[in-house]
């Protein structure tokens, strides 16, 4: 079994579940709705032999709806192919369902998207931050909190504040012109 | 004291082991010449400091070998890395520890002035916190850097005037 044929099996089995299905370069990313994402995920590790999560990850599209996305890359050491899982999470809701009962390298995974974008995962065993520490206020990648920073302060634990950009960020912007033109600058310089 | 010496006499046997000079000074040159450093590897620095503790670069020539963990029993703390938010406190803890007299390095961009993480969890320089006494610029600094700046730190740590200072503040308190 390759990829593809992977994805017909979902595509077959799970018809009413699945949202779009997209190959780009022989890479296939399967959207599907959340209700079912469990069910599905669970078929592809028992029935279909992806032994390896290689990484849950979430996107904020701010201003679309659903706003987020939590994207799951499974892999098959068994038979060397790979598929890619994306489901919507609205804003209101906020909650996927955790995946750590199939694979549990998902725990830190799950973490980190609550850590960062604060989408909590329904049944996870420990849903507390990863990175930043217990008691900080934000969720630093989604779209709306500034690049900067913010200030927050908890006594003994930790303080931030936000950064000096002096301008920044500096983008670069892709373009065939020489090295001067093309080296990273403000975006307000950019034409 | 044997009964027929004089309280004042010249004694052969200390000949040329004896040296004047000033109690600051005499405390100066064994402070800086035996600068114990409290290595705080938090990052890519960090192992360049241990390049710099591994026998190229021979960091005991300037007395400086004697790396401990425990900020007890040390004298520098040298910040080699980028300072997050969530480690900032805990570093100013270890720093706290340490007994006077103490210094600190800033080793690299990051530790100096957050380099290039302008980051909402990245401090802005380690200098916000504790009060740094050399600067080393580098991403990272190599060895030779390091070694600049612990030789930058002992010239420092010769102009101080420990004895001096408290003569003045126990003169003032008397007064």
């Amino acid at each position: 079994m390759n990829s593809n044929e992977a994805a017909d099996t979902l595509g077959v089995k799970f018809e009413h579940s699945i949202i779009s299905t997209v190959n780009f370069r022989n890479e296939i990313s399967i959207e599907i709705k959340l209700e079912q994402s469990f069910e599905i995920l669970s078929y592809c590790k028992e029935k279909l032999d992806f032994d390896y999560l290689v990484d849950i990850t979430a996107v904020d599209n701010l201003g679309n709806e659903p706003r987020y996305e939590v994207v799951y890359e499974i892999y098959s050491y068994q038979h060397g192919y790979h598929l890619r899982l994306k489901t919507g999470v609205t804003e209101s809701e906020r909650e996927a369902i955790s995946v750590v009962d199939l694979w549990p390298t998902a725990n830190w995974h799950e973490r980190e998207a609550y850590d960062m974008l604060g989408i909590t995962f329904k049944g996870h065993p420990d849903m507390r931050r990863i990175l930043m520490w217990e008691g900080y206020p934000y969720y630093p990648l989604r779209k709306d909190f500034p690049l900067a920073g913010k200030t927050s302060e908890m006594p003994d634990v930790a303080f931030s504040e936000p950064v000096p950009l002096n301008g920044g960020p500096f983008v670069t912007s892709p373009c065939s012109a020489s090295t001067d033109k093309r080296e990273p600058r403000s975006r307000e310089f950019i034409s | 004291m044997p009964k027929n010496t004089a309280p004042v006499a010249y004694d052969s046997k200390i000949e040329g082991n004896v040296t004047f000079t000033k109690l600051d000074a005499a405390i100066n040159w064994m402070r800086s010449n035996s600068l114990w450093p409290m290595p705080m590897g938090l990052a890519c620095c960090g192992i360049e400091l241990m390049a710099t503790g591994a026998s190229r670069f021979d960091i005991s020539r300037f007395g400086m070998e004697v790396m401990r963990f425990s900020p007890r029993q040390s004298d520098v703390m040298i910040v080699a890395g980028t300072v997050t938010y969530k480690m900032a406190l805990a570093v100013k803890r270890i720093y706290d520890q340490m007994a006077e007299p103490k210094w600190v390095i800033a080793m690299g961009a990051c530790a100096s002035s957050g380099g290039m993480y302008r980051s909402y969890a990245v401090l802005q320089g380690i200098d916000q916190l504790l009060p740094v006494d050399v600067y080393i610029s580098g991403c990272p600094p190599r060895p030779e850097a390091l070694l600049e700046g612990l030789m930058k730190l002992q010239k420092k740590i010769e102009t101080e005037q420990s004895f001096v200072e408290q003569k003045k503040a126990l003169l003032s308190e008397l007064s």
